[in-house]
């Protein structure tokens, strides 16, 4: 990894009235990453960014920032700029006046000033409306305006809690991409604050799930989905069957469980887990068939059809198997006629292959 | 909504008391002063309507003019008092800790409960030349000062008497502002001093003008305070108009002091009303 921009070491803070938001949290961040932090509403996400920016006091730990030590740095020194999930646009300040303010209380002179602004404005497409006040603006403008107010300062780490959250459906997707793009052409690290995996999933290089208070795991968009280390990212990041089973045998290289439903099946797997596990599979992996598979090694189990949800360009599709077991299942309508193919009541073969099924021992 | 319109019965039940309460209370006793102040005093009870202006010019006597400014700065020096003490008082209380909160803000208006008149003669009884504060001031061989019946002794009894009214508009506006705002400007490099005085300043400005009528309005017709706590020279207008309401028994000069009072006093609410339309903050 590329060095280490920010670093955080054993992070703790607890509310005065014991309140423990954020849990003895380690991790760095590269240079021009675009860092996601993401979980639940209330896992102390914020209150980890709040920490960067220095608005809040770890109540331990050290928090290091383009390698220097931030512990005795107050939030007007910090190399770092935020966001806010309120935007926090002065409302008796023009757009301009807005953008200008960071520049102006830290003595950046009047020419240097104007050039600057000039070049944000444009850069978030508001050189429009520099001399309107925010109560003559709509959301998504005012969040332009506390983007560029933010950017012109150039920071080492731009912060961005829940940037996208109060935009309409459409104007977030516009948002999202716009974000991404932005942050390649500025060449600022970004850590951005959310609770919406596919926000996450979509704009962020690498995500930190949290779930109170801690760090659950550190990985790509496509690592997170596709190998979770547990029960929880696996269910928090996208849609998931989670069987519960247990193991039978293991060898270096794969498992023997007896799973819910499905009964004894071979997993690839090294470690060597026992007792309770869970194994999970994502819906897009599992396949419908209306008789059983040829393949010697997919996993298979027959049930009847429970629900069938079109989407459009898919179908989400419920079948319920022996011993209760819902697999939920999603099926491209790749075809125009038909649909999924498959209707409430019906008696159908679900199979997958092994080498899809996640073992989470966690 | 308009069904109030529809039901006459209501409307009359609910509009009747307050209308002839205004009426028989307020707008007809005023009218009779104002017809006061164009009449002429004819014997020692009774006025007569004459629609003379003699009442008008002899307010403008140098003497009565003299008074009236000497009000005017004894009360906006008052007012800037308050404002300075105030502040940071409404401020502490609004990032006091939650449970603090009413204690505090009950302390404030804790001296409504107790008269006037009480709480002057315990400000008597604390800065008289042998009051507690040079009895205290004696034991480190301070004093004894004299503290009292000058226009000081006004000045820090009308700060006093009217701290809770500029604390409780400041109190309410603060706590309504965005700490977000003052977050950001801490983020965006400024410094904590900086911060105040460009953006929790004219975010508070309407608070700050709420206050500052508020308290300039009743110091400028005060006449209890500068009455007990002045001297000879610290008379007040309102101590003026006292006497021709009592002493002299002159109610149209009194009544025309009285006017010329209160279009002050409309001239300072027009100022606010113009500041208020001017101002983006919070609004109280
Ligand atoms: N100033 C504060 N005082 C006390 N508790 C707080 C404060 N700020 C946040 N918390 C608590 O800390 C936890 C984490 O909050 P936060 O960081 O805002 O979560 P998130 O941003 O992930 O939704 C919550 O339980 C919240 O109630
Ligand atoms: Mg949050």
């Amino acid at each position: 990894m590329a060095e280490a921009i920010v670093s955080l070491r054993n992070v703790t803070k607890t509310f005065p009235g014991g309140v423990k938001a954020v849990d003895d949290v380690s991790f760095d961040i590269a240079q021009n990453e675009f860092f996601a932090l993401l979980g639940p509403s209330g896992c102390g996400k914020t209150t980890l960014l709040r920490m960067i920016s220095g608005l809040e006091t770890p109540t331990s730990g050290q928090i290091v920032i383009g390698g220097e030590d931030m512990a005795l740095t107050p939030p007007n020194k910090r190399p770092t700029n935020m966001v806010f999930q309120s935007y926090a646009v002065f409302p008796h300040m023009t757009v301009a006046d807005n953008v200008a303010y960071g520049l102006k209380v830290t003595g950046v002179p009047a020419e240097e000033t104007k050039r600057r602004v000039g070049e944000a404005l444009e850069m978030v497409k508001l050189t429009h409306l520099a001399a309107r006040k925010p109560d003559q603006m709509s959301g998504g403008q005012r969040q332009r305006v506390a983007l560029a107010r933010a950017l012109v300062k150039r920071p080492k780490v731009l912060l961005l809690d829940e940037p996208l959250s109060a935009l309409d459906a459409k104007l977030r997707d516009e948002m999202r991409l716009e974000l991404t793009r932005l942050q390649e052409n500025v060449g600022i690290t970004f850590i951005i604050v959310t609770h919406d995996q596919d926000e996450a999933l979509s704009m962020a290089s690498r995500i930190a799930v949290m779930d109170k208070g801690a760090v659950q795991q550190i990985a790509t968009p496509s690592e997170l989905y596709e190998q979770p280390t547990s029960r929880f990212i696996a269910d928090f990041i996208g849609k998931v069957n989670l069987i519960n089973a247990k193991v039978v045998s293991s060898t270096a290289k794969k498992i023997v469980c007896d799973a819910k439903g499905l009964g004894k099946i071979e997993l690839p797997h090294t470690g060597s887990p026992t007792g309770d596990i869970a194994i999970a599979i994502r819906p897009e992996k599992l396949k419908i068939a209306g008789s059983p598979p040829k393949a010697a090694k997919t996993i298979a189990a027959e049930g009847k059809v429970r629900d069938v949800a079109y989407y459009g360009d898919t179908s989400h599709v419920v079948v319920r198997c022996k011993d209760d077991l819902e697999l939920a299942v999603n099926v491209q309508n790749d075809k125009r006629a038909g649909g999924s193919g498959v209707e409430r009541g019906q008696k159908v073969w679900i199979h997958w292959a092994p080498e899809d099924t996640l073992v989470l021992t966690e | 909504m308009d069904s109030w319109r529809g039901n006459l019965r209501v409307f009359w039940t609910l509009f009747t008391p307050g209308t002839f309460w205004l009426l028989v209370f307020f707008l007809i006793p005023l009218a009779g002063l104002f017809q006061d102040s164009f009449s002429d005093k004819i014997s020692i009870t009774e006025t007569a309507f004459t629609g003379t202006f003699a009442n008008y010019v002899r307010a403008f006597d140098t003497v009565y003019l003299t008074i009236i400014w000497k009000s005017i700065w004894i009360s906006a020096v008052a007012t800037a008092f308050c404002l300075l003490l105030a502040y940071p008082i409404a401020f502490g209380i609004c990032f006091a800790p939650a449970r603090w909160k009413p204690l505090l803000l009950l302390l404030v208006i804790l001296p409504f409960w107790i008269n006037l008149l009480i709480r002057t003669y315990a400000l008597i009884a604390v800065f008289r030349s042998q009051g507690y504060l040079n009895l205290v001031l004696g034991w480190i061989g301070l004093g004894p000062f004299e503290m009292l019946y000058n226009n000081g002794a006004v000045i820090m009894g009308l700060v006093y008497v009217y701290m809770p009214f500029m604390v409780l508009p400041l109190y309410a506006t603060i706590e309504r502002l965005d700490r977000s705002f003052l977050e950001a400007s801490l983020d965006l490099g400024g410094s904590q001093v900086q911060t105040f005085f460009k953006v929790t300043l004219p975010l508070t400005m309407p608070g700050i003008i709420t206050g500052i009528i508020l308290v300039f309005i009743p110091c400028l017709g005060s006449f209890l305070t500068p009455d007990m706590l002045g001297g000879a020279n610290a008379i007040m207008i309102g101590n003026v108009i006292e006497r021709q309401f009592k002493a002299a028994n002159d109610y149209p000069f009194g009544s025309a002091l009285s006017f010329l009072l209160m279009y002050v006093t409309f001239g300072a609410l027009a100022l606010r009303a113009y500041f208020a339309s001017r101002s983006k903050g919070v609004d109280v």
